[in-house]
C-alpha cells in the first residue's frame, strides 16, 4: 500500500499539501493543496495579489513557507531541482544588465556546469539551439536592453528550455508580449506537452484559458477550484475567484497584522 | 617634455607593477604574508638594472624638505617632480604599488556590488570600522603592545565592520524600517562612536594617536612595505574570488530568483561578495580612508559601464581605471604631501568618470546624443518624403499655362509646410539634407523626387498607412488621432512587424493603401496662414 502510494507520487510532477506562505507575517496564500497530473498543461489563474507568483516561488523554496509540504516527482524540490525549469517574471530583472541574449540563455546551464568552472563552447551551442527553438537565434549577440518585450520573454523561455527539465514553472510568460510571441510560446508549450513534459503557467487572459490549457488552478489566496478545464473553468468558479474581495480572510489577516505591529 | 615624462612614467609603472606582482607572488609562495621585503627587493632590483635610480630609504623625503609649521601647499620643484615621476624613492614605489593593487581590486569587486545594487553597503561597512580601529588601539595600548600594529587594527576594523552590517540586517528584519534608513542609522552611529573613541585616545597619556586619523581620510605616506604587501595579498584574493565565481556572481546580480531555483545558495553568494567588499575596504582604509573608500568601490565600476555592454569587459575596464587612479592619486599625493591621498585618488577616479560619462563608447552622453540626432534626422527625412508624396498624391495633375493637363512632379515648400508641425527653416534644412542624400532634387522653392527618393517615399507611406490601419481596426483609435499615434511608433517598426501588418490588413493589391484619414494637404489652402507648431493639433482635430 505504502509503496504503491510512493510510486504514484514519484510520477506526479508537483504535489502541494497544506501550503501557507506569509510575507512579513501577512498571509499571502492559505492551505493550498493540489496534485498536478503528469504531462499536462496547467494554467494558474486568479486576480492580482492572489498569490500566484508566491505559489511558484514557495514551491521552489525561494521563499520560506509558514507550513506545508511540496513534492516534485515524489521528492523534495532540492533533490529534484534538476528536473524543474523556471521562467520568472520579466519585470523581475534589470534588463539594462551588461549581458547579451546568449549569455542569459547560458545561465540556464550554470547549475549543470558547476561551481567555478567556465562556460564551454558546447554549452554555448546548446544555448544557441534553445534560442533558435524560440525563433530568435539571430539576436544571440544583442544586448538584452535592445530586445523587444516579446524577444526578452523568448530569451527567458530559451533559458528554461536549455535546462531540458521535466516540469516547467512559468510566471506570466504571456504578459505584455506581441501576438507572434504568444503564438510561438503556446506552440512550444504544446511541443513540450507532446514530449510528456508538464508546464505550470501563470496566466492573466481568461479568454484564452480553454484554448491553451487542459488543467486549471483557480487561485485567490486559497485554491478555489482545480481540475480539468472542461470541468472546473465555469463561470460560477470564476465568480468565486474574482468576485468581490475575500472579506473574511482579509479581515483576519489585517487583524493579525495589526496585532503584530502592536507587539 | 611633459609628454615624454608621462610616457616614461607609464612604462615604468607598468614594468614596476608586473615585476612587483611577480615578486610578491614569490614571497607569498615561499614564506607567507609576514616575510621580509623580498618582493620589493626583487622588484626594485629589476628597476635598478634598468639604470634609473638609487634606493632611498627615507620614509618621507618630500615632506621633510618642508618645515612643520609651514602649512602652505607649494608647487613641487623640478627635482621633486623628477623623483616622484621616475619613482626614485623606495617609499613612493611602495605606495604606488599598494594603491594600484587596491584600485584594481576595488574596481573588480565594485562591478559586482554595483550590478547587485548594493553599492552603499560598502559605505556603511567602512564607516562602521572606525570604532573597531579605535578600540583595537586602546586595547593594544592597555596590553602594552605595539600600538600601531596594522594587522591588529585591521582585525578590530573587520570585527566592527561586520557588526555594523549585522546591525543593518537586524534592523531590517526586526522592524518595519527600510534598508536605506537602517544604512543611515548604522553608518552615522558607528562613525559617531568611532569619533568619540578617537577623542578618548587623544586624552590618553601614552597616546601616539597621530596615525589614527589617517584611517579617516587616508594617508598613503604612512604605508610601509608590509602594508603594501597586505593590500596586494587582499587584492589578489578578492580578484581571484571574483574570477573563479564570475559566472555565479553574474547570475546572482542579474537574476537572484533564478539563481535560487537553480540550486545556488543566494545567501552564501551574497556573503562571499560581501566578504570581498569587507576585505578590500579594510585594507583600503589606510590608503584612501574610510570615508572615501566607497568612491573607489563605486566610481571605476560606474565609469566602466559607459564603455561596454559586456560584463567581463566592464570588469577589465573597471580594474584598469581603478589601477590608474591608484597610481595617479599616489603620485599626486607624493608631490603634494599636504593633500590627503584618499582625496587625490578619488578625484582621479572622478576625472575618469566624467571622461567616461561624456565620451564612453557604449552609453556615453556624446554617443547617445549623436544617436538621438541621427534618429531625429531620419524621422525628419521620413516626414519630408511622406509629405511630398502625399502632396503629389492629393494633386496628381497640374494645368500648364497653355491649359494642358500634365502629371505634377514638383511640390513647393509652402505647400507641405502646413502638413506637419515644422517651421520653415526646419523644413528647408530637412530638404537640404534629403537633397544631399539624393532623395530629392531642389530647384528654388520646389522639390522633386529622384528615382530612389520616390521608391523610398512609397515604402514609407505604405508602412505608415498600414500602421494607421492597424491602429484603427485593432486598437480602437479615432481616425482623426491616428496620424499622430502612428507617427510616434512607425519609426521603430521592424520588417517582420510590417510583414505581419500586411498579412493582416491588406486585401487590395494597391502598392500604397489609401490614407484612412483626410490628409492635411487638402486643408493647406485655407489653413496655410495659421499653420505652425501649436496649431498642428488643432488642425488635425478639426479635420472631419
Amino acid at each position: 500500500m505504502a509503496t504503491a502510494e510512493t510510486a504514484a507520487a514519484s510520477t506526479t510532477p508537483l504535489s502541494i499539501y497544506d501550503l501557507t506562505v506569509a510575507y512579513h507575517r501577512k498571509p499571502v496564500i492559505w492551505d493550498v493543496e493540489f496534485d498536478i497530473p503528469a504531462g499536462s498543461l496547467v494554467g494558474v489563474v486568479g486576480p492580482n495579489g492572489a498569490g500566484k507568483s508566491t505559489l511558484l516561488k514557495a514551491a521552489m523554496d525561494l521563499i520560506p513557507r509558514a507550513s506545508g509540504r511540496v513534492s516534485v516527482f515524489g521528492k523534495t524540490y532540492r533533490q529534484n531541482r534538476q528536473r524543474v525549469g523556471y521562467v520568472p517574471q520579466r519585470e523581475g530583472v534589470d534588463w539594462d544588465f551588461p549581458v547579451n541574449a546568449l549569455d542569459v540563455v547560458t545561465m540556464g546551464l550554470y547549475g549543470k556546469i558547476g561551481w567555478c568552472s567556465p562556460v564551454r563552447p558546447s554549452h554555448r551551442r546548446a544555448a544557441m539551439e534553445a534560442l533558435s527553438r524560440v525563433g530568435i537565434a539571430e539576436l544571440a549577440k544583442r544586448q538584452i536592453s535592445q530586445l523587444s518585450g516579446g524577444q526578452q520573454q523568448r530569451t527567458f523561455l530559451a533559458r528554461a528550455l536549455v535546462q531540458d527539465a521535466d516540469l516547467y514553472l512559468m510566471d506570466e510568460p504571456f504578459a505584455a508580449v506581441d501576438a507572434a510571441t504568444e503564438k510561438a510560446v503556446v506552440e512550444i508549450l504544446r511541443e513540450m506537452k507532446s514530449e510528456g513534459k508538464t508546464s505550470v503557467v501563470i496566466h492573466h487572459d481568461l479568454q484564452t484559458v480553454p484554448d491553451y490549457f487542459d488543467y486549471v488552478i483557480l487561485l485567490n489566496m486559497r485554491v478555489v477550484a482545480h481540475g480539468p478545464v472542461a470541468e472546473v473553468f465555469t463561470s460560477e468558479n470564476l465568480n468565486k475567484t474574482y468576485g468581490g474581495r475575500l472579506t473574511l480572510l482579509d479581515e483576519v489577516s489585517n487583524a493579525m497584522r495589526r496585532r503584530d505591529r502592536s507587539l | 617634455m611633459i609628454v615624454w615624462l608621462l610616457t616614461c612614467r607609464c612604462l615604468l609603472v607598468l614594468k614596476m607593477t608586473c615585476q612587483a606582482i611577480i615578486g610578491c607572488g614569490f614571497t607569498l609562495a615561499e614564506s607567507g604574508l609576514v616575510s621580509a621585503n623580498s618582493g620589493f627587493a626583487i622588484a626594485s632590483s629589476g628597476l635598478s638594472k634598468a639604470g634609473h635610480l638609487t634606493l632611498v630609504w627615507a620614509a618621507l623625503p618630500l615632506a621633510q624638505s618642508e618645515s612643520i609649521t609651514d602649512r602652505r601647499i607649494s608647487m613641487p620643484s623640478w627635482e621633486q617632480w623628477q623623483r616622484v615621476l621616475l619613482m626614485q624613492d623606495y617609499n613612493t614605489r611602495v605606495v604606488i604599488f599598494g594603491t594600484a593593487m587596491l584600485g584594481c581590486a576595488a574596481g573588480v569587486v565594485g562591478c559586482f556590488t554595483l550590478l547587485r545594487k548594493r553599492a552603499l553597503m560598502g559605505d556603511a561597512l567602512s564607516h562602521a570600522t572606525l570604532p573597531g580601529i579605535a578600540l583595537a588601539f586602546i586595547t593594544a595600548n592597555a596590553m602594552g603592545w605595539q600600538e600601531r600594529s596594522l594587522p591588529w587594527l585591521l582585525l578590530g576594523a573587520t570585527v566592527s565592520g561586520l557588526v555594523g552590517v549585522a546591525a543593518i540586517l537586524a534592523i531590517r528584519r526586526l522592524t518595519h524600517l527600510k534598508e536605506d534608513t537602517a544604512l543611515g542609522i548604522v553608518l552615522s552611529v558607528f562613525f559617531g562612536c568611532g569619533i568619540a573613541l578617537m577623542g578618548v585616545i587623544q586624552q590618553m597619556q601614552t597616546g601616539h594617536a597621530a596615525g589614527l586619523e589617517s584611517f579617516i581620510l587616508g594617508k598613503t605616506a604612512s604605508m610601509s612595505a608590509n602594508d603594501a604587501k597586505l593590500i596586494a595579498a587582499a587584492a589578489l584574493i578578492a580578484i581571484v574570488i571574483c574570477v573563479l565565481l564570475f559566472k555565479e556572481l553574474k547570475l546572482l546580480c542579474f537574476d537572484d530568483g533564478f539563481a535560487g531555483s537553480q540550486g545556488f545558495n543566494v545567501l552564501a553568494l551574497d556573503l562571499v561578495l560581501m566578504a570581498t567588499v569587507v576585505l578590500i575596504s579594510i585594507v583600503g582604509l589606510q590608503a584612501v580612508g574610510l570615508i572615501l573608500m566607497i568612491a573607489l568601490l563605486i566610481v571605476p565600476a560606474a565609469a566602466a559601464r559607459f564603455w561596454t555592454e559586456q560584463m567581463w569587459e566592464m570588469l577589465l575596464i573597471a580594474a584598469v581605471l581603478g589601477l590608474i587612479s591608484g597610481i595617479v592619486g599616489a603620485v599626486a599625493s607624493a608631490l603634494f604631501p599636504r593633500l590627503p591621498s584618499g582625496a587625490m585618488i578619488v578625484l582621479t577616479c572622478a576625472a575618469f568618470f566624467l571622461i567616461s560619462m561624456v565620451f564612453g563608447t557604449g552609453s556615453g552622453v556624446l554617443v547617445r546624443t549623436v544617436r538621438r540626432m541621427r534618429l531625429n534626422r531620419k524621422v525628419v527625412r521620413r516626414h519630408l518624403l511622406r509629405a511630398v508624396f502625399e502632396a503629389l498624391e492629393s494633386e496628381p495633375v497640374r494645368t500648364t499655362a497653355k491649359g494642358e493637363r500634365k502629371p505634377k512632379r514638383t511640390v513647393s515648400l509652402d505647400q507641405i509646410l502646413p502638413m506637419r508641425s515644422w517651421s520653415k527653416p526646419q523644413l528647408k534644412r530637412a530638404a537640404e539634407l534629403a537633397a544631399r542624400e539624393e532623395l530629392i532634387t531642389q530647384v528654388g522653392e520646389k522639390l522633386r523626387f529622384t528615382r530612389r527618393g520616390k521608391l523610398e517615399a512609397e515604402r514609407l507611406t505604405r508602412e505608415h498607412r498600414l500602421w494607421e490601419l492597424y491602429l484603427i481596426t485593432h486598437a480602437d483609435i479615432a481616425p482623426s488621432r491616428v496620424d499622430r499615434e502612428a507617427d510616434r511608433i512607425e519609426h521603430v517598426l521592424e520588417p517582420d512587424v510590417v510583414a505581419e501588418l500586411e498579412e493582416m490588413l491588406i486585401n487590395s493589391r494597391q502598392l500604397v493603401p489609401e490614407s484612412p484619414h483626410v490628409i492635411e494637404a487638402s486643408l493647406s489652402s485655407e489653413k496655410a496662414g495659421t499653420a505652425n507648431a501649436s496649431s498642428d493639433d488643432v488642425s488635425r482635430e478639426a479635420s472631419p
